[in-house]
């Protein structure tokens, strides 16, 4: 039974279009005076988060309560976790509590894959992020945004041309982004310098490019990364400097899109690094808008995990 | 879906007779709220939305301006949502002037049990409070299970449970037509 989404690639092109056309009705919500709906009274979101994230727990936070769920935030920080609960204690604990969805983020790649697999929990688990692998909901409303500007809100980006660009090789936006576009039928290039792509990048249904004056003329969508420091321990690069110029977006690349191409970032951006203020905060930008989307590309996923009697999408297992 | 009724199944109604009924309840709707002024028309997706798109255009051919038309889909407000896998959900678009204070006339294509209606009051309580709440139908066929009854009915047609009522429209199936059919043996 289809029961939770762990992984971008877990979705065929039926479900992904099914989760943005339900994203689009709801995103008509956040224009109405009472921006609830009670499809999910009376179930239990748990948000289970052990690694620091601001955005994403409170867009999932967001999503649920507008479903009209109870949710649960349960961090790392200051709880039983950090005195050493393991993984499967905490699943047994979230069971006991009657969890119907565990929305989960770790900082070990498969984390949520575990969880969902190990027979712990009864209930369906969504990753909100594991590790350098994947990150499903991300890529969703990614996916949304660009349909909304480039496919008039059509759920398809079949032959659109995606750059997406930077530190690749520690992104799970980027990998999710890669499986999820090309399902919808995009050609995605991943632009990066070398040390920045991961081993096995040719098994990937993407293109690759070292140099990003050559991709982004053609492209009409181009995302930039965020350069993750906090993981990298050995020299990827010989200076931030040298980095920025290369790979980074700015005013003067920015000139080289189309009219129509959009500028995304999944943020925390860091300005001047990887994009500079300028594009942030161009025209083109739309990343304030992606944050929106975030919520109502939740709601989708939370209603069609568990708004019937059993899941509408989601990966087998 | 097959766009032509199934060869058992009886046309109660045809197209001159649909054309008829909306016809006459564009009519009643105007004589009840004695002009076009404050309605609003919310079709019921998916065949509630095209019926309320025709009365709209009736109602504007005799009055001389179009009302707000719109559409409200109810599909996380039934209560049987529980029971089946999670269904796609159906546009909801409100007129831009609201619901607030208006008259809203609620469409649909098929009154049975009185459910979908139940769970569209609901929805509509979401979204605004209207001065008043009517509804018009194009088939009655009974066997209410709520409390719930219709201000405009475009034909009344008794039926027995095990039988099927079905609609097509042009715009979303090729025809006009009201069917009822038998359950095969």
């Amino acid at each position: 039974m289809k029961r939770h989404l762990l992984s971008a690639g877990d979705l065929s092109r039926d479900d992904a279009e099914l989760i943005l056309t339900t994203a689009a009705e709801l995103r008509e919500l956040a224009d109405r005076p009472i921006k609830k709906l009670p499809a999910l009274r009376g179930r239990t979101v748990v948000n289970l988060f052990f690694e620091d994230s601001t955005r994403t727990r409170i867009s999932f936070e967001a999503a649920a309560k507008r479903l009209s769920a109870d949710v649960i935030n349960f961090a790392a920080k200051g709880s039983s976790l950090s005195k050493g609960e393991s993984l499967k204690d905490t699943a047994l604990t979230l069971e006991a509590m009657g969890a119907d969805a565990v929305v989960v983020r770790h900082g070990a790649s498969g984390a949520p894959h575990r969880l969902a697999n190990s027979g712990w929990v009864r209930s369906s688990v969504v990753n909100a992020g594991d590790g350098t692998h994947e990150h499903p909901t991300q890529a969703l409303l990614d996916a949304f945004t660009m349909t909304r500007h480039l496919s008039g809100g059509k759920p398809t980006l079949e032959g659109r041309r995606i750059a997406i660009v930077g530190d690749v090789l520690h992104s799970r936006v980027a990998r999710s982004n890669a499986l999820l576009l090309h399902t919808l039928g995009a050609e995605v290039t991943l632009v990066a310098p070398p040390t920045l792509l991961p081993v096995g990048v040719d098994s990937w249904p993407v293109e690759t490019s070292y140099d990003l004056d050559a991709v982004i003329p053609k492209a009409d969508a181009v995302m930039m990364l965020r350069v993750q420091r906090e993981r990298m321990h050995g020299g990827f690069f010989p200076t931030a400097r040298e980095y920025s110029r290369r790979y980074g977006l700015d005013g003067r690349r920015m000139a080289t899109l189309q009219d129509h191409t959009i500028v995304m970032h999944p943020g925390p951006m860091v300005r001047g690094m990887e994009i500079t203020a300028d594009v942030a905060d161009s025209e083109r930008s739309v990343i304030v808008e992606q944050v929106t989307n975030g919520v109502a590309v939740r709601m989708a996923v939370l209603y069609l995990l568990l708004g019937g009697s059993e899941p509408a999408v989601g990966g087998e297992e | 879906m097959p766009a032509h009724p199934d060869t058992d199944a009886r046309v109660v109604l045809d197209a001159g007779d649909i054309q008829r009924a909306l016809t006459r309840i564009s009519h009643e709707i105007l004589e009840r709220n004695k002009g076009a002024d404050d309605l609003v028309l919310l079709g019921i997706p998916s065949r509630g939305v095209p019926l309320a798109h025709r009365i709209a255009e009736r109602i504007a051919s005799v009055e001389g301006y179009a009302v707000p038309v719109g559409s409200l889909d109810v599909t996380m407000y039934r209560d049987d949502l529980r029971l089946k896998p999670a269904r796609a959900l159906l546009p909801t678009e409100i007129p831009p002037g609201g619901v607030d204070g208006k008259v809203v006339v609620l469409v649909d294509d098929v009154l049975f049990s009185g459910r979908t209606i139940r769970a569209a009051l609901d929805a509509l309580n979401d979204i605004g409070r209207p001065q008043a709440v009517r509804l018009a139908v194009l088939v009655d066929r009974g066997h209410r299970e709520l409390p719930i009854r219709a201000d405009f009915v475009g034909k009344n047609l008794p039926t027995s449970l095990v039988e099927r009522v079905k609609v097509t429209l042009d715009g979303i199936d090729d025809l006009d037509a009201v069917t009822i059919q038998g359950v095969p043996a």
